[in-house]
């Protein structure tokens, strides 16, 4: 599914982030991308929505070279991942269920149908009597349920989270973990980069050291 | 469908956030309505004395006036001679005599009127001519003076003229002027946008990241930028339509004194639209070209 082919990523004037990166992601997979910090972990991460861009080498998905990929044609590409950021992005003025609907009024969804989708989400993530209210009113660990919702509402085939459980406490991380196991359990493609992979049990490990794998 | 929906979806968020800052909302439309109502309302007026001088040039005529002495056979050979003249169309003779008694009855002129020796005034012929074109009046008007009985040749469309052309000029300073806060206008929402754009920043990121189109992030900025020139338009509409209501009986009572009738009317349905669909347009593209320099 995920290809990367000797992959570098270097940011001027002379930081290497990634150097000489290859491996192979298959479809329903689960694989933690472990490092310490600055390891180039969220790097790696980024260069498959084309969010940054590979210095050299090329990242294929489905065969397709993302890294060459047209501004135009970008949009349609990320449509097919979902993402779960490390600061979550989510939209502070709008409610949890707004938030969820986004990726699906992005694609143009029905209304009707996008509700139910967004429901379903919440409720997957415990989320849906929260479903009015708005994100700062809602725990560390629901914002990082919230954001997962949001990931997983369009039904991607790739889900993609940076540190999802970097600022929880050990039940709440467990708990987020455990929603990723359920997506992975059901076919779909799991890549996470985390400091602690005890959480994700049954995964393939990448393990990066100064932005070279290991 | 979709299309539509997403234009639905666009146009509701564009309002929310108008509504979400009223007191901003309320300036910017103060502002682009004040920038319109300028070139509107002197559009409104130029279309008054437009309509004016119109009435007055639809009937030109001359006035050949008589020498004081001329007897009224004189006056009759005159007449008849003026009737066999291609140009000329109908004639009238306005005699001396009805002259007098008009002045006599002319308040303040009573007394003057009878305290002259003997009629002052000549015999006058109105001709209008068979057609309006100014060179078939100047060539009437240019034969008649050659008369030895005539003693004066009074154009009366001159001053209409002058009038066509002083409306003509005003009419290019209103266009220049609409262009000039049109630019205005354009740089408000433009400027507005990039606020909007900027305060909105996450909001953008994020959709990008989720697969939004450039189009998807620009539609409810256009809408944004249209419903606000659209506002701006309806204040500016309201602004001329108040002044004309407040200046519409002093108006009247002036143009009384000069012997025209003039009521000041509300903008007409077609100035009326095309006020609103210009600003509308206006703040769409002020819109426009702030989203194509944010998304480049």
């Amino acid at each position: 599914m995920i290809k990367f082919n000797r992959i570098a990523k270097r940011y001027p004037p002379d930081i290497t982030a990634l150097a000489d990166i290859s491996a192979e992601i298959s479809a329903g997979e689960l694989v933690t991308v472990i490092g310490h910090s600055g390891a180039g972990k969220s790097t790696l991460l980024k260069l498959i929505p084309a969010i940054e861009r590979p210095t050299a080498g090329t990242v294929l998905m489905n065969g397709q070279n993302v890294g060459a990929l047209g501004r135009s044609a970008l949009p349609f590409l990320r449509r097919n991942i979902g993402l779960v950021f490390q600061d979550q992005k989510l939209l502070f003025d709008r409610s949890a269920l707004a938030n969820v609907l986004l990726p699906l009024e992005i694609t143009g969804f029905p209304h009707k149908e996008a509700r139910r989708r967004a429901e379903a989400a919440l409720d997957k993530v415990g989320l849906l009597a929260r479903a009015r209210a708005l994100p700062i009113a809602l725990s560390g660990g629901e914002q990082q349920r919230l954001a997962i919702a949001r990931a997983v509402v369009h039904r991607p085939s790739l889900l993609l989270a940076d540190e999802p459980t970097a600022y929880l406490d050990a039940d709440t991380a467990q708990n987020v973990a455990g929603i990723f196991l359920e997506f992975h359990r059901v076919g779909v493609t799991v890549m996470v980069a985390t400091y602690d992979d005890r959480l994700f049990p049954g995964a393939r490990r990448l393990r990066l050291d100064h932005g070279r794998l290991t | 469908m979709n299309w539509l929906r997403t234009h639905w979806k666009a146009c509701q968020l564009a309002l929310m956030r108008l509504a979400a800052a009223p007191l901003n909302t309320l300036l910017s439309v103060v502002g682009i309505g004040i920038a319109l109502a300028l070139p509107g309302a002197g559009q409104q007026l130029l279309a008054h004395v437009a309509a004016l001088s119109q009435n007055a040039a639809a009937t030109p005529q001359l006035t050949v006036f008589l020498n004081v002495d001329a007897e009224r056979k004189t006056t009759q050979a005159i007449e008849t001679r003026l009737k066999g003249l291609p140009e000329a169309g109908k004639t009238q003779l306005i005699a001396r005599e009805d002259t007098l008694a008009r002045m006599k009855k002319a308040e303040g002129l009573a007394d003057v009127i009878a305290a002259l020796p003997k009629n002052p005034f000549p015999d006058a012929i109105v001709v209008t001519p068979a057609d309006d074109a100014p060179v078939t009046i100047e060539s009437l008007a240019t034969t008649v003076r050659q008369w030895r009985e005539v003693e004066h040749v009074q154009v009366d469309a001159d001053w209409a003229r002058r009038l066509s052309a002083l409306i003509r000029l005003a009419k290019t300073g209103v266009l220049l002027l609409a262009t000039l806060l049109g630019i205005g206008l354009v740089t408000i929402t433009f400027n507005t946008i990039r606020l909007q754009v900027l305060t909105r920043q996450t909001e953008v990121e994020v959709s990008r990241l989720l697969g939004a189109t450039d189009a998807f992030i620009r539609r409810p900025f256009l809408w944004y930028g249209a419903l606000l020139g659209l506002l701006g338009g309806c204040a500016g509409w309201l602004i001329v339509a108040g002044a004309t209501l407040w200046l519409r009986l002093p108006v009247a009572e002036l143009a009384q004194l000069y012997g025209f009738e003039l009521m000041l009317a509300l903008p007409s349905a077609t100035d009326s639209a095309l006020l609103l669909g210009a600003a509308t347009l206006l703040g769409w593209l002020g819109a426009a070209l702030s989203m194509r320099q944010h998304l480049r």
